[in-house]
């Protein structure tokens, strides 16, 4: 019995010295932003929706400064070009060309998916930075693509949130989240998010392409992929103007 | 009389040509009446059922809720009304929580409508009973209709996840299972919904005592409750009313058009009548007939086609309507998917009002259509007509 005793204080002892060795979720959170959050960024990518009968490729050019203003342009194909989204705080416009008509997305109409993709325009516009709404620990390492991870798992402290919890694996050098996981408070998987291709890129990694995936639905998810990117370029003022929508 | 014993004769007289018209006449009066019967079988039908399954007496319907407003939905639950509490003790009010969802049926997305109603409720003929869960089972009972199950692919004990957000917006999902599929002739109860027990889905969407329409019976008056805005069973069924109607309107154009073939055919008739037989206009003036008399007897002579019809049709039509209306009149399968609630069979009716209606209409026009082409008889010179001139 008492080495019984003995072998279980051992055990947890040494979980517990392990765990002494695990940033600190808050810390690790804070070196992501580092290399994901930029004054400005400027890219042109693509995004190929692949839905269960067909799959539809896009092209867009997006101006960001911050986390609070996105401006996006569908460059291609025929039927999307044109298409306009601008994004001031928490207000989302979109213009249609085909319409020639600026409508504001609010309200429930947010839940909606972008151009039929993964996304939905909250996801898309949830700004607020994750060490506000979740509380992070580090609860292990795994490796993904034979990089070294630290697991990250996030439960929500905020009640006006659109997943309960999540799971991140961070790259231990790089700092970027190689996968991040989305869950009901049930426990049900809900979303996927793989990164790859992850280059460095005026001195800091980032993600060049990105998977995003309804976990409850077949299908390949809707793939992000970079073409240009750059970071802290000035952008000018009228970028971020409704007046630019048209 | 003797007026009326001329005209059978003469008409009878006409042999074939006579028939002929009485049988387009009478199967045009078939038809009408077969078709408004159908419609207001139909209407009786969809309106009997839609009371039964989705209105009962009346609804309290929360201010904020709008049915034609489905982004605004999950924003329309509202806290059920205190002075209501004792009737919803007794069963004779029952609140329904409607909120959107999405379930997942092999592997792809469907939006759903998330209806949450006591499995003790009697208002409704929907089979809520199946939603009490008796077994040890982690899954929530859900049932749905025949369409619904159609739409869907799911049948009775399957599992399929639902997704939906709670009050603060938070995704949650859980699996539910499909205890039962009910048959129901009311698409608005059935295509593209799911009823859940109603605490089960007030707990899942942290919307604790809350509804967003309330079903009354007839045991309780109508009140005036404070966000609450309260809508009869004659406003409730406008929609499918106003439906019906226009599909009536739709309707009516074929038989309106069998209508004026038949009674073309019988102004024909009167008009090249009143050509050949100008001598004997002539000579019935001539014994001393008015022509007023002469022009009664052409009309009389005419609309007796359509009494004819009626005593025509009704030899092949009384035993055809008593078959439809005993036996019913299959419909397609599908034609719950119109958005209408139609049943598998429909059972004409065939009112009083209806039957008489339209035998007084047939015998109008006709009379109409007769004394026409007879106005000609009062400009006609005796004299000429007598010697056969044409005039």
């Amino acid at each position: 019995m008492k080495k019984t005793i003995f072998l279980l204080s051992l055990f947890f002892y040494g979980i517990a010295l392990h765990g002494q060795n695990y940033p600190s979720g808050n810390s690790l959170l804070d070196k992501i932003d580092a290399n994901m959050s930029s004054k400005t960024v400027i890219m042109t990518a693509s995004m190929q929706v692949n839905s269960a009968r067909a799959t539809r490729t896009m092209t867009l050019k997006m101006w960001g400064e911050g986390d609070k203003k996105t401006f996006t342009e569908y460059l291609s194909p025929a039927r999307e070009k044109g298409t306009k989204m601008l994004k001031l705080e928490n207000q989302l416009w979109l213009y249609s060309p085909s319409t020639d008509r600026t409508i504001q997305i609010s309200g429930h109409m947010l839940r909606q998916s972008v151009m039929g993709s993964d996304l939905s325009y909250e996801d898309m516009m949830n700004d607020t930075p994750m060490k506000e709404q979740y509380n992070a620990t580090v609860t292990g390492e795994e490796t993904i693509d034979d990089r070294k991870c630290w697991l990250v798992e996030m439960t929500a402290k905020v009640s006006d949130i659109n997943y309960y919890s999540q799971k991140l694996w961070v790259d231990q050098e790089r700092f970027i989240p190689l996968k991040m996981q989305q869950f009901a408070k049930s426990g049900k998987q809900l979303k996927e998010t793989t990164l790859l291709d992850i280059k460095q890129i005026q001195g800091r990694w980032y993600p060049m392409k990105m998977i995003y995936k309804d976990m409850l639905k077949d299908g390949k998810g809707t793939e992000f992929k970079i073409s240009e990117i750059s970071f802290n370029q000035t952008i000018p003022a009228n970028i971020f103007n409704k007046s630019n929508l048209k | 009389m003797k007026l009326l014993k001329l005209v059978y004769r003469n008409l009878v007289g006409n042999g074939l040509k006579t028939w002929l018209n009485v049988f387009v006449l009478s199967l045009s009066f078939v038809l009408i009446i077969f078709m408004q019967a159908l419609l207001q079988g139909w209407d009786r039908q969809a309106m009997r059922d839609t009371v039964k399954w989705e209105i009962a007496d009346g609804q309290y319907w929360s201010s904020k809720y709008d049915p034609f407003d489905p982004f605004m939905l999950d924003s329309a639950a509202t806290p059920f009304p205190q002075q209501l509490n004792n009737d919803f003790e007794t069963g004779q009010i029952e609140p329904v929580l409607i909120l959107s969802g999405t379930i997942y049926p092999s592997g792809r997305s469907m939006s759903v409508m998330m209806k949450g109603i006591r499995p003790e409720q009697k208002l409704l003929e929907l089979p809520t009973h199946l939603l009490k869960n008796d077994d040890d089972s982690t899954d929530i009972p859900a049932i749905i209709g025949t369409g619904m199950s159609h739409q869907s692919g799911l049948k009775e004990n399957d599992v399929v996840t639902l997704r939906w957000r709670d009050v603060n917006g938070t995704f949650e999902a859980q699996d539910i299972r499909i205890v039962g599929v009910f048959k129901t002739f009311v698409p608005a109860v059935d295509i593209g919904q799911i009823w859940l027990p109603l605490e089960t889905l007030q707990h899942m969407t942290l919307n604790p005592d809350k509804a967003t329409i309330l079903i009354k019976s007839k045991e309780v008056a109508q009140a005036s409750i404070e966000g609450w805005n309260f809508k009869d069973v004659n406003e409730l069924t406008k929609t499918l009313k106003e439906t019906l109607r226009s599909k009536m309107i739709g309707q009516s154009i074929f038989y309106i058009i069998f209508l004026l073939l038949a009674l073309l055919a019988i102004f024909d008739t009167q008009t090249l009548a009143i050509f050949n037989r100008q001598r004997e206009i002539g000579t019935l003036v001539a014994l001393g007939m008015t022509k007023k008399e002469v022009m009664s007897l052409f009309t009389l002579e005419g609309t007796l086609n359509a009494v004819l019809a009626v005593i025509l049709g009704a030899i092949y039509g009384v035993p055809l309507f008593i078959y439809y209306a005993v036996n019913g009149i299959p419909m397609p399968s599908s034609s719950g998917d119109f958005g209408l609630a139609i049943a598998d069979k429909i059972y004409p009716a065939f009112p009083p009002k209806l039957i008489i209606g339209t035998i007084v209409f047939i015998i109008l026009i006709t009379a109409l259509v007769s004394y026409l082409p007879a106005r000609k008889i009062a400009k006609m010179k005796s004299t000429d007509a007598i010697r056969g001139k044409i005039q």
